[in-house]
């Protein structure tokens, strides 16, 4: 029983990282209406600015915070150079851009720092607490807290900010934002901004155990993927719901089902994936398409 | 001078030209109707206005042109456009969509001061405020729609067929209000109308829109009386 918990504790350390990266393709998907492909590589790049940050002296909080306003204005600077002129065409040729973005995100991030492994330090103690006979790892722990911490900002930004809320109203209706006064081109890349700091988080909470390179975040990605299809991917809660429970399922099996293992992680997700588009393809708290012809 | 003049305005979508050079005038306090049958450019004349479609020629508010401006900063004039389908958030709850209404002022103050006079004109919003507004009937929520637009407290506010799809006396309520709120706060309006009927009967002036120009205008109880209007508009 006791070992039963410390795997939901560390299911839910891995899934709060998770939740908080598809959290950010949510923000995008529902603003945008296309999956952001390059949101792992940005977060990537992120945590790489983050540790020459730390390289060059900075210790970590200060590094850590000074990575997110760098990864904000990245992700605005991002919306409005390589996005905003293809705007307004078809939404293939959207994803299309994002998946070059990937691409040249990522050799730029091997151009700059090299392809060798880096170490990334946790700002949390490598030890345990004992709560009740559990044994849980205060690194778990933190991941989870800082992640949460930061969904729960953001979600406080929407609910009660004016900006939030014109934000809202532009990802359900950007014509009719337009004419209340909203602009609407900013709220869009705000809303790359936000998303490329919750990619941020998630990056900077994922190196200390996944090590830094630049390809450190693709599977991350598979996972959040993976997430926001099964919270739904125009649900915020969802992607949050969808990022802890795939983190904790994902653990237990791989624990407790003996030919998952450590191997068949990443496809086990793939296949909760592919179960959820066939059984509930609007996920767990998404809303049906309906298509009115 | 007039609040708001076109003087020859012209729009089209893409190759297709929808307005042919529409010419019109609306008088600070007037209650103006725009009457037409299906795809005359009643519509695009509104948005025209509130520049949300590409058009040419003169368009001008308090003698300032709007040519060049972009729809954000028309809206920023005080001019409120209820268009099309209401264009109202149906995800967010009504307290919200009312908020959205008072950004153009900024949201908190102008919520917070002007939520009373409106909610006066509507009070059974008071106790919808956090129900989704997809959920509001029909009628309701072209009233939403009409409170988040007086939220704004609009220098002209253009209603673009506020009474599609809605009952007569649904539609007696809205155009009730919107003679109330000429006639004790002054309000200038511009309404989009198929239902020329109650429209002639709520404005000082009109015009009749065919084919993308204004083929007739005049007093709207002039207009009432008139062979053409009353034939193909009136239906007698």
């Amino acid at each position: 029983m006791t070992e039963f918990l410390q795997q939901i504790v560390s299911g839910l350390a891995s899934g709060a990282i998770y939740a908080s990266l598809a959290l950010a393709l949510v923000l995008i998907y529902r603003s945008t209406d296309v999956i952001n492909f390059a949101q792992g590589e940005m977060a990537t790049f992120t945590t790489y600015t983050a540790w020459s940050l730390m390289h060059h002296g900075l210790s970590y909080w200060p590094a850590f915070v000074l990575t997110l306003a760098i990864a904000f204005s990245g992700g605005v600077a991002v919306e409005r150079v390589i996005i905003r002129p293809v705007e307004r065409r078809p939404e293939i040729v959207i994803v299309i851009v994002t998946i070059g973005l990937l691409i040249a995100i990522n050799a730029i991030t091997g151009w700059i720092w090299g392809a060798d492994v880096k170490a990334f330090d946790s700002p949390f103690p490598n030890d345990t607490w004992d709560v009740h006979g559990v044994t849980v790892s205060i690194q778990d722990v933190g991941t989870f807290g800082v992640c949460m911490l930061t969904v729960l900002l953001l979600w406080g930004f929407f609910r009660f900010t004016t900006v939030g809320l014109a934000m809202r109203a532009v990802a359900i209706n950007p014509n009719a934002s337009r004419l209340l006064a909203v602009r609407v081109g900013w709220m869009l890349a705000l809303g790359w901004g936000l998303a490329a700091v919750l990619g941020a988080v998630a990056g900077m909470m994922a190196a200390p155990t996944v090590f830094l390179d630049p390809s450190m975040m693709l599977v991350i990605l598979i996972y959040a993927f993976a997430a926001a299809v099964l919270g739904g991917i125009d649900s915020p809660i969802g992607a949050v719901v969808g990022g802890l429970a795939l983190g904790v399922v994902i653990n237990l099996l791989s624990r407790y089902v003996n030919f998952v293992g450590t191997e068949l992680r990443l496809p086990t997700a793939l296949a909760i994936l592919l179960i959820v588009l066939i059984i509930r393809p609007q996920g767990l708290f998404g809303h049906k398409a309906v298509r009115r012809v | 001078m007039p609040l708001l003049e076109l003087d020859g305005v012209e729009a089209r979508y893409g190759p297709i030209k929808a307005l042919h050079g529409v010419t019109l005038t609306l008088d600070e306090g007037e209650v103006v109707a725009l009457l037409g049958a299906n795809g005359a450019g009643k519509t695009t004349t509104l948005r025209a206005i509130s520049g949300t479609v590409r058009r040419s020629g003169g368009v001008s508010f308090e003698g300032r042109s709007l040519g060049r401006r972009s729809p954000e900063s028309i809206a920023k004039l005080g001019i409120a456009h209820v268009p099309e389908g209401r264009g109202l958030f149906p995800e967010l709850t009504v307290w919200e969509n009312l908020r959205m209404g008072a950004y153009v002022r900024g949201e908190r103050k102008t919520i917070r001061a002007e939520a009373p006079r409106v909610l006066g004109y509507f009070p059974w919003l008071e106790a919808r405020k956090t129900q989704q507004a997809g959920t509001l009937s029909g009628g309701e929520q072209q009233m939403l729609a009409l409170a988040r637009a007086l939220v704004s407290r609009p220098r002209l506010l253009m209603l673009d067929e506020p009474s599609l799809g809605l009952a007569p006396t649904i539609v007696a309520e809205i155009f009730r209000i919107v003679r109330e709120l000429n006639t004790e706060d002054g309000l200038s309006v511009l309404v989009v109308e198929q239902n020329a009927k109650i429209a002639l009967e709520s404005s000082a002036r009109a015009y009749v829109l065919e084919v993308g120009r204004i083929a007739v205008e005049g007093a709207s109880a002039e207009l009432e009386r008139h062979e053409g209007v009353r034939k193909s508009y009136l239906g007698y």
